[in-house]
């Protein structure tokens, strides 16, 4: 049932991808186009609901460490693209209890709240999705939930073997605003999920590099379970890990709301 | 960092007992909050150039079961460097309980809704501006209130019911530490007249609110009292003795707030019914009015954000209020407005923060700055300094008032 959704979901995607700029793509560009589509809804998308507990540990390049743990949901909006994300953070001590909603649409900037408990305050936020840290991390907002597909243009450079595992390397050039000037992904020839990726700055020289350093199967589908986004010119890193992740988790589209931000779903959030 | 579980034994003999689960956590935050007059002048001969030094240890206890049951209390420990005294202030304890489309929550709790930023119009609740003008950190701004809160969610639209029996009101700088404009200042007789615990004086909020094409939007409703105190003379001619009392209000409003104009746009309005001075013919009791704001954050580039708001404050009965001013006494203008505006910039992985607030007054020509500095020196540490500035063409005005309490400050703080 599920796979037949995803499958139609693919299938249309690719017939409105073809329909709208098909006509003026090369055959490679589509096909690069369509890796991406793949990579992202086995990166972002996969599994329907999403619940893991998350923690992310920040090192600066002397040592110094911080660590964010926080509980994530994410829902598939039915019919299109958009995506909810409920975030509850155990801590550190000082954002505990605070909670972080996002609804994600594919052609335009996010909505966000924040809820601010010492205040009784659920605040929407402006922040850019592409260029805004994620809670200080090394993970722009756009790194954790995905780039809308037609921000930037692709082209599969060539495939090759990247830790014993046949990749696409495709590269994305940004058509609107980003935060590099081309990104290099070794995508996996079977899972579709990025393995590694390269960002270039303004001067096209190396500042990011993301790697996925563990892939499980969980409920049959490849996830990656860390990641470690490295800022190769500060020295500083984020490794971010999943755990207690589970799919296709009974919640409804309305969960992910004010309520869950003042009164977070007990259940879920443990 | 890591949770601290007192409980931790009380919690696995429950477990034992029963299949439900109770996690307890306690949590909370040591702080050195210290804030000095910089303008030299003294409240009283004998007092000294600091307008707050005090220790707060601040512990919050909380848990939930499986059922949906919450309970939380969050107390403040101080020692008043200042008024050299030690105090306690229970800032929340509530206990909630999920049912359904239900949200209940009972007991002291720490409200807000409105889309202003440090501007309130639907939000009513009540709030301590000394803790705001002597440097506190911002969650002070907010006091708790004792009450009742239902919420129910559907997918219509939502809907928060408060029921406030115990009247609280706002904080404001007192004469203790404080200059500020008190046109009857010779009267030092002085009684508080506050609204009793009477049933027929609960106050009464209501919020009904909805997603309305990806912008939220709200509907506000308050019966109660003004929180800010109003004075009353004994004798207009000879007065001897000034009351303060808070008169009747009723607070009827919308907001609205969206993404637009690449970042997020917020309208608020309201109309503010004085009920004790429907005529607007008493100088002394504030005026009924309308209040509006506009405003526009943005974020111009990585980790800066910048926000500007309009406010206004329009008062209805002007021409009554003009003709009852007595003579000698500061007159309000009809339209007082206020430009704000925040600037935000996080440094270094967000461990830096540096901020800049500001109100403006184009009518009452007055400001008031908030420039700060805050930094994460790890996750439990933090060090901020900042200042509050006031000025202003008169001493009568809302800032202009306070120009002699020009302060720095400094709060040094551990969270556990």
């Amino acid at each position: 049932m599920r796979t037949n959704i995803f499958l139609k979901g693919l299938a249309l995607a690719t017939i409105l991808l073809s329909a709208t700029i098909g006509t003026e793509l090369r055959a490679e560009e589509r096909d690069a186009t369509i890796i991406i589509k793949k990579m992202q809804q086995a990166f972002f998308y996969q599994g329907g609901i999403l619940r893991a507990r998350v923690k992310m540990s920040l090192t600066t390049s002397d040592g110094n460490k911080r660590l964010r743990e926080l509980t994530m949901l994410r829902i598939n909006v039915p019919g299109g693209e958009d995506q909810r994300y409920f975030m509850y953070f155990h801590g550190p001590a000082d954002v505990r209890r605070m909670a972080f909603l996002v609804y994600k649409y594919p052609n335009k900037e996010s909505d966000r709240w924040l809820f601010i408990p010492d205040l009784g305050l659920v605040q929407r936020m402006a922040s850019k999705d592409a260029s805004s840290s994620f809670v200080g991390s090394d993970f722009t907002y756009e790194d954790v939930s995905g780039r809308n597909i037609g921000a930037d243009s692709y082209k599969l450079i060539k495939e090759e073997t990247y830790e014993n595992k046949p990749t696409f390397v495709i590269e994305s050039t940004p058509t609107t605003a980003a935060a590099y000037k081309r990104k290099i992904s070794w995508i996996d020839q079977t899972a579709f999920l990025p393995l590694k990726e390269e960002f270039y700055d303004v001067q096209d020289q190396l500042f990011k590099v993301f790697t996925a350093d563990e892939i499980k199967q969980v409920d049959g589908l490849p996830t990656i379970t860390k990641r470690v986004m490295k800022n190769v010119k500060s020295g500083h890193q984020t490794l971010v890990e999943f755990a207690e992740i589970q799919y296709r988790v009974p919640l409804k589209v309305e969960d992910f709301s004010e309520r869950a931000l003042r009164n977070p779903p007990k259940e879920w959030i443990k | 960092m890591r949770p601290v579980h007192v409980f931790a034994v009380l919690a696995s003999l429950t477990t034992l007992a029963g299949d439900i689960v109770y996690a307890t956590e306690l949590h909370g935050f040591l702080l050195g909050n210290y804030a000095a007059r910089v303008t030299g002048d003294r409240r009283r001969p004998t007092s000294g150039d600091f307008l707050l030094g005090e220790e707060r240890l601040q512990l919050k206890l909380s848990g939930s079961n499986e059922g949906g049951s919450v309970y939380f209390a969050k107390a403040d420990f101080f020692h008043d460097e200042v008024a050299g005294q030690n105090d306690l202030d229970l800032r929340e304890a509530y206990l909630s309980h999920s049912a359904g489309a239900f949200d209940f929550t009972v007991g002291r709790q720490i409200l807000t809704w409105g889309v202003g930023d440090l501007l309130f119009i639907n939000d009513v609740f009540p709030k301590d501006y000394t803790s705001l003008f002597s440097g506190r950190p911002m969650e002070y701004l907010k006091r708790g209130t004792t009450g009742f809160k239902t919420t129910l969610t559907t997918e219509i639209a939502s809907a928060d019911l408060i029921i406030m029996p115990f009247f609280e009101p706002n904080r404001l700088p007192g004469s203790d530490r404080f200059f500020f404009y008190d046109p009857f200042s010779s009267i030092t007789n002085r009684v508080e007249n506050r609204p009793r615990h009477d049933l027929a004086n609960t106050e009464l909020a209501l919020r009904l609110y909805r997603p309305i094409l990806e912008w939220d939007g709200a509907l506000y409703a308050y019966r109660g009292f003004f929180r800010d105190p109003a004075m009353q003379l004994d004798s207009m001619t000879a007065p001897t003795q000034v009351t303060i009392n808070y008169p009747k209000s009723s607070v009827y409003g919308a907001s609205l707030q969206g993404n637009a104009l690449g970042g997020v746009v917020s309208l608020e309005a309201g109309h503010l019914d004085s009920r004790d001075d429907n005529s607007g013919t008493n100088p002394l009791m504030p005026n009924s009015q309308t209040k509006y704001l506009v405003g526009h954050q943005r974020s111009l580039w990585t980790d800066f954000t910048a926000g500007l708001q309009y406010y206004g404050e329009y008062m209805h009965q002007y021409d009554s209020y003009l003709a009852n001013v007595p003579a000698g006494f500061p007159s309000q203008d009809r339209l007082r407005h206020v430009l704000a505006l925040r600037l935000t910039q996080l440094l270094k992985y967000q461990t830096w923060r540096l901020s800049w607030f500001s109100f403006y007054s184009p009518s009452d020509k007055d400001f008031y700055f908030i420039p700060e500095t805050s930094y994460r020196v790890s996750d439990e540490f933090s060090v901020t300094m900042g200042g509050n500035v006031f000025g202003g063409a008169k001493e009568t005005t809302s800032f202009g008032q306070f120009k002699r309490n020009n302060n720095v400050y400094v709060n040094m703080r551990y969270d556990f």
